[in-house]
């Protein structure tokens, strides 16, 4: 379970997250929605700890990790997988290199037992034959189905989402939310995902929370948040009327 | 305006500071992480990637710098009658100073610029968090390898650019200054000896150091854009090019002073 309690995030004197609370239960899908620039990535930054709190508690589990060293994390981490907006894959490194790496980093496996789990993840994604490209000759699309690859390579308990379907295009988004849902119930992971598209979120999600100029307005079941009458929140559902 | 002047000297100090102390934590991660067992694949591929590619550049430059040197020098001790001393001249210069300074200067534009720009692109297209997300210290993973593969290449490159330089020398005080080869090599025999060589090598060996370790600093703390890339490539040359002289001084008292 992810647990943040009063956390508060400033860069310089900005406020990026204002006093936000929020539980995220083991098995579920929350989407975390905004607009750009409201802190939902400020959020899952936090929950990585990729940045750290200026005040308040973040719980993975048991371990409060806002005041963990670069160290302490690293044992924390191994539970995650994250698949970033622009993928993040390692471009010095083939396709199959790249989802072998947190294999090759923390597991003694051999090499021919790497290359099979490497296969069957690409499998997972929908993906074959593509271990020896390079990332620069695959599409977004396949970008993110790798790195999808390579956040599920060490079996996390938690997987990251953030903007999966940034860039891409409608068909290409349907296909990603079908994979974020179809790894989610494979898996039975956490999966927490930043969104700015409604649509993808009512798709995949279990719950919504919704962050608004730092501050956490919103969080319920897809079927609930609809209900919500706040205008911030019945804007964004505009948008999904609009599409 | 007196005001603002010192505004700006006040945020310039505490901008240097700031890196200083910045630099001296990055040391002592680095250190941290020698603990670990050390990536001899990476070490061996940055190696080759930073190290053989100089060759070509470090050759030119020491081999001119050997040339130019014995043009201005080998006239006025023929003149004194000193041409004994000219092959040995050269050859402590280039080993005690010229090898060292030169090869590493070269190799901070060469190597510490491209290091910065490889990490910092990495840190840009967000893959220095996917290496920490993936429970990879980026210190361990980038800095470690690069540092001692630095730390072996630039000597190593110093031992290549001394004999160029020598053999620079050479060329010009034989053919055409008029001295003969005999002359030439019994004169490095006479006055040069292999602390002349080691000297020099022991500075490189830190100038190597200091290229690797400010080349991924300045690639780490890169700001967000290509144009972020842009600037800190060049922090990292300018950064290294004075440390480096800064160093050389010091190291000169301590290895050569007395």
């Amino acid at each position: 379970m992810i647990k943040i309690k009063n956390v508060s995030k400033y860069f310089n004197t900005k406020a990026a997250l204002k006093q936000v609370n929020l539980e995220i239960f083991d098995g579920e899908t929350l989407a975390i929605i905004g607009g750009s620039g409201s802190g939902k990535s400020t959020l899952l930054r936090l929950m990585i700890g990729l940045i750290q709190p200026s005040e308040g508690e973040i719980w993975i589990d048991e371990d409060e990790i806002s005041k963990m060293s670069e160290e302490d994390l690293t044992r924390v981490r191994l539970k995650m997988g994250m698949v970033f907006q622009y993928s993040a894959l390692f471009d010095s490194m083939s396709v199959g290199d790249n989802v072998a790496f947190g294999l090759v980093e923390h597991t003694d496996l051999p090499k021919d037992k790497i290359n099979s789990i490497v296969k069957e993840k690409l499998h997972q994604v929908g993906l074959e034959g593509v271990e020896n490209l390079m990332p620069n000759e695959l599409s977004g699309g396949m970008k993110k189905r790798v790195s999808l690859a390579r956040a599920i390579a060490i079996n996390p308990q938690i997987i990251f989402y953030d903007e999966p379907s940034s860039g891409l295009d409608p068909i290409t988004t349907r296909t990603i939310d079908e994979l974020i849902i179809s790894t989610q119930k494979s898996l039975r992971v956490t999966s927490v995902v930043v969104t700015h598209d409604m649509a993808s979120a009512c798709r995949i999600a279990d719950r919504i929370a919704m962050v608004y100029k730092g501050e956490l307005i919103a969080l319920d079941t897809v079927e609930n948040f609809r209900k919500i009458n706040d205008p911030r929140v019945q804007d964004f559902f505009k948008s999904l009327v609009t599409q | 305006m007196i005001i603002k002047f010192f505004e700006l000297i006040g945020e310039f100090v505490i901008k240097m500071l700031s890196d200083f102390g910045s630099v001296i934590l990055i040391y002592v991660d680095t250190f941290k992480q020698l603990r670990h067992k050390p990536r001899f694949r990476h070490i061996i591929a940055q190696m080759s990637h930073l190290g053989v590619d100089s060759l070509t550049i470090v050759s030119l430059t020491l081999l001119f710098t050997g040339v130019v040197f014995t043009l201005q020098t080998a006239h006025e001790l023929i003149r004194f009658g000193a041409q004994s001393t000219i092959g040995g001249l050269i050859a402590i210069a280039i080993g005690r100073e010229l090898g060292p300074v030169l090869v590493a200067v070269v190799c901070a534009g060469r190597v510490g610029a491209a290091i910065t720009a490889e990490i910092s692109t990495m840190k840009v297209t967000e893959q220095i968090d996917a290496l920490r997300v993936m429970a990879v210290s980026p210190v361990d993973y980038l800095i470690v390898p690069r540092m001692i593969a630095c730390m072996i290449v630039v000597p190593l490159l110093t031992v290549f650019g001394d004999l160029i330089g020598v053999f620079g020398g050479y060329v010009v005080a034989v053919y055409y200054s008029g001295i003969s080869s005999y002359l030439f090599t019994n004169s490095i025999h006479v006055f040069a000896n292999i602390y002349d060589l080691t000297g020099g090598l022991i500075k490189a060996i830190f100038f190597g150091n200091v290229i690797a370790v400010l080349g991924c600093y300045y690639g780490l703390n890169c700001p967000d854009g290509a144009e972020g890339v842009g600037k800190a490539t060049t922090k990292t040359v300018v950064a290294s090019i004075i440390v480096i002289f800064i160093l050389n001084a010091v190291l000169t008292f301590f290895i050569y002073g007395d």
